[in-house]
């Protein structure tokens, strides 16, 4: 394993590597950060700190390595925060290891993902050059957009070394409704009628026993009303508030629900089609979360591997495995490498210096 | 060799979807960045995604460099043709295929006008949020390589944060499916890269787009300031309250009595910049904010604020802004428009910087612009017919550019770097990031036939 500290020690590293690079940040997504064969690790969890942060722009920029909880502090101080709600945050989770995952929280509901606030990237190649994409301001199109290609590409094009990211004022009060629909029939229904109200949602989450949960983000003083205005939607509704809000929420981002031994895989999925995969798992020792108004399922797993892609292929899911034994992470259809991957692939990393796809 | 390509195009369409004729192929030679034309020897309209797909294949197999087409809006040259190669017009694949409405996701093809979406899903109270200025005639396809953005992608972000599956034609004639409906993904950005390409990486045929609850209210402030550099102040006291408009935007004086005269909305013709601050979403949350705007711009020097008391009065100062370009034609006989980007925080300085570079070559420019995230829109006004005129323009508008760059920003915000800005990529990037560009464009399309000469500097092209 080589740990680098900065830009240049990882140019180097990359020039000693002589097994194709696995790269680790916090080392929280265990089926991703964990070498399964002879590869070399490259360990960034000392590549970090803040190189800039200009709160009046909105924009920071740090090294990949640095700490999610590192970030969120120093926002916080000035009244701002990373509106994705980013995940695994409290286990040590980096920014880096975060992009090049893809993970968002339930939070990206209401503005987007990681992919949308991530400005500009600077990479090391498989030559150990460093390379740069995007800029330092809100808004640019020049040039190819790099940044988003590497999100969630697992280090698999480059190790990324540097990230700007813009911000926005943090929400100054949170509260949840929520509903017990009974069943999953029912929540999804429920929820994709939620999809379409005019109330600004901050996240959309439901489970599979019918439970769904709303939640609003903004000014204190008009939160009240609107979480009851929220509740009229739909009768038996409950409105959550104050910390026991912030620890439900903070429950479901963290993985705390995750029973241990369990794998831990991300879905991407349309609500029409929940109901399908949750009664596919029903019988298996599983868990499920459905967050981002039901664009994603979060499944708590404890059989094999191959069980779990067989079930989301006969879907036509595909999944990738983020906690758990560090086999292959494509599950499902996401294990097929499309014409249009593979020409990024020889583009970006001709001589296989890192990872297969 | 062309006309053994043309006799096979023959084969596969018919007579009126090939244009050879000279009068026909005029209205193809430029697109909205009019200082730049070239006559393509051929232009095709697809009807059917099966064609684009063949028509590229047999571009593949003649080398025949091609330019996919929408409504010609671009304003950076995008769809400017090459002389040895054909346009591809995609008006005709004009086509929504889906509109789910209980999952909120429009499908449709890329000569679909972006409007025509908002239109399509309004009655079920959903809408598509990127809203160019041309977003009566643009089409989604252009907007999909261009990454376009539009006065209120200040909250909700470019076509990019709109686009969650594409299937496209590569140069090689290759058709992939990018993406999916779903918001999430799980792998590498597939559909991040494709969109904002210019067109290197193929041609997309259907776009999965995300549509949008239509918001509940809007507040639509106009604000005029004896000078620009108030209305600059201004936004930055916006920005740094925690306010998130949906849109903020500044217009100098010469284009206010440009647009005014447009479209005789009240705008007032004296003032030195006019802005406008647009709040938008759940009333009860629109209100609270729009009293905290209400009292960051009475502190800000502005003369004279009123807010638009209903739709009518809104549409009229949207249609003031979006009608800005349209406007600066009537008093200028052509113009560059610029969109270069810094740091809000340094607007202020930009534009005085802008101001003394336009009195330096004696050439007027008049500014509108996307405040809200530092998307300056300098328009270099000029006489065509004058001599050497349209040399200065280009002089004054590659300095602003670079004076961007320098400023910590970028060359361009929304409208692409095209073949009007292909010589500023090296101020902005390395040789290695160009090179990193170029190695992939090399692999999707080695022949380089897909939106030729577009992007990179002119000794840096790849060449057929």
């Amino acid at each position: 394993m080589l740990e680098p500290k900065s830009v240049s020690e990882v140019q180097e590293a990359v020039n000693t590597a002589s097994t194709p690079m696995l790269i680790r940040g916090g080392g929280t997504k265990t089926a991703l950060s964990t070498s399964s064969a002879n590869g070399t690790v490259i360990d960034l969890s000392n590549l970090s700190g803040i190189l800039e942060y200009r709160p009046e722009e909105f924009i920071f920029t740090a090294l990949s390595g640095t700490s999610l909880k590192d970030i969120t502090e120093m926002l916080v101080e000035n009244g701002q925060w990373l509106p994705f709600d980013p995940p695994m945050a409290n286990i040590g989770s980096t920014i880096g290891g975060t992009l090049a995952t893809g993970l968002s929280g339930p939070g990206c509901y209401r503005f987007g993902g990681a992919r949308d606030f991530v400005l500009g990237l600077e990479w090391v190649s498989g030559a150990g050059e460093i390379i740069s994409g995007g800029a330092k301001v809100v808004k640019n199109v020049a040039g190819f957009d790099f940044p988003k290609l590497m999100i969630g590409s697992l280090g698999r094009f480059g190790i990324i070394s540097e990230i700007t990211l813009k911000v926005f004022p943090n929400m100054n009060s949170f509260g949840t409704v929520e509903w017990d629909c009974g069943d999953i029939d029912d929540a999804v229904d429920f929820v994709k009628e939620m999809t379409r109200t005019p109330i600004d949602l901050f996240a959309l989450d439901l489970e599979s026993n019918g439970i769904v949960r709303a939640r609003l983000g903004g000014l204190s003083t008009t939160l009240n009303n609107r979480l009851e205005r929220l509740s009229e939607y739909r009768d038996g509704a409950k409105i959550i508030l104050g910390d026991v809000e912030l620890d439900l929420w903070e429950h479901i981002r963290e993985f705390l629900w995750l029973p241990d031994d369990y794998s831990l895989i991300k879905v991407p999925i349309m609500p029409n089609l929940i109901p399908q995969l949750d009664k596919c798992l029903t019988n298996s020792k599983s868990h499920r979360k459905y967050s981002v108004g039901g664009n994603v399922a979060w499944i708590g797993w404890s059989g094999t591997t191959q069980e779990i892609d067989t079930i989301l292929s006969g879907l036509g899911l595909g999944g990738l495995l983020i906690i758990g034994s560090p086999e292959t992470p494509w599950l499902g259809t996401s294990s097929t490498i499309s014409i249009f991957a593979d020409k990024v692939k020889s583009a970006f990393d001709p001589e296989g210096r890192f990872l297969p796809l | 060799m062309f006309s053994d390509f043309v006799d096979e195009l023959s084969k596969m369409l018919t007579r009126d979807q090939i244009l050879t004729a000279k009068s026909e192929l005029i209205p193809y030679e430029s697109d909205g960045l009019t200082a730049f034309k070239a006559l393509p020897r051929a232009v095709v309209l697809p009807e059917q995604q099966s064609e684009v797909v063949d028509i590229v294949q047999l571009c593949h197999r003649y080398s025949v460099p091609f330019v996919a087409r929408g409504s010609g809006t671009s304003l950076s040259g995008g769809s400017l043709p090459n002389t040895d190669g054909i346009v591809i017009g995609l008006n005709r694949l004009n086509r929504i295929l889906s509109l789910d409405i209980e999952q909120r996701i429009a499908v449709v093809e890329s000569g679909v006008i972006n409007k025509n979406v908002s239109d399509a899903a309004r009655s079920y109270g959903l809408y598509y949020a990127p809203d160019p200025s041309s977003q009566g005639v643009c089409t989604i396809g252009g907007n999909v390589a261009f990454n376009s953005g539009g006065a209120h992608c200040l909250k909700y972000g470019m076509t990019s944060n709109h686009v969650m599956g594409i299937k496209a034609v590569l140069p090689d004639g290759n058709l992939v499916e990018l993406g999916g409906s779903s918001l999430e993904n799980v792998g590498p950005d597939l559909v991040g890269l494709f969109v904002g390409s210019e067109g290197l990486l193929g041609i997309a045929l259907e776009i999965t787009l995300r549509l949008l609850p239509i918001p509940e209210a809007y507040r639509t402030v106009l604000a005029a300031y004896p000078s620009m550099e108030l209305a600059g102040d201004a936004v930055a006291a916006i920005v740094a309250s925690g306010l998130l408009p949906g849109a903020m935007e500044i217009m100098d004086n010469l284009t206010v009595r440009a647009v005014e005269e447009f479209v005789n909305g009240g705008y007032p013709i004296d003032a030195g910049a006019v802005l406008i601050v647009e709040l938008e979403g759940e009333s009860s949350a629109v209100e609270e904010e729009f009293v905290n705007l209400q009292e960051i711009v009475s502190k800000s020097g502005a003369y004279n604020v009123r807010s638009a008391r209903n739709e009518i009065e809104r549409s009229l100062i949207w249609k003031g802004r979006k009608g800005a370009f349209g406007a600066l034609g009537k008093i200028s006989p052509a113009y560059i428009v610029q969109d270069g980007v810094v740091p809000r925080n340094q607007l202020g300085a930009a534009l005085a910087e802008i101001d003394s570079l336009s009195q330096e070559y004696g050439v007027r420019v008049a500014n509108v612009f996307h405040a809200g995230d530092g998307n300056l829109h300098p328009n270099v006004l000029f006489d065509n017919k004058e001599d050497g005129m349209l040399e200065k323009a280009e002089a004054v508008a590659s300095e602003i550019v670079k004076m961007c760059v320098r400023r910590g920003g970028a060359i361009t915000g929304e409208h692409g770097v095209g073949m009007e800005k292909r010589h500023l990529m090296t101020d902005m990037f390395s040789d290695q990031d160009i090179n990193q560009m170029l190695k992939l464009t090399n692999e999707f399309d080695p022949k380089g036939i897909a939106n030729a000469g577009k992007m990179f500097p002119v000794d840096r092209l790849p060449g057929i």
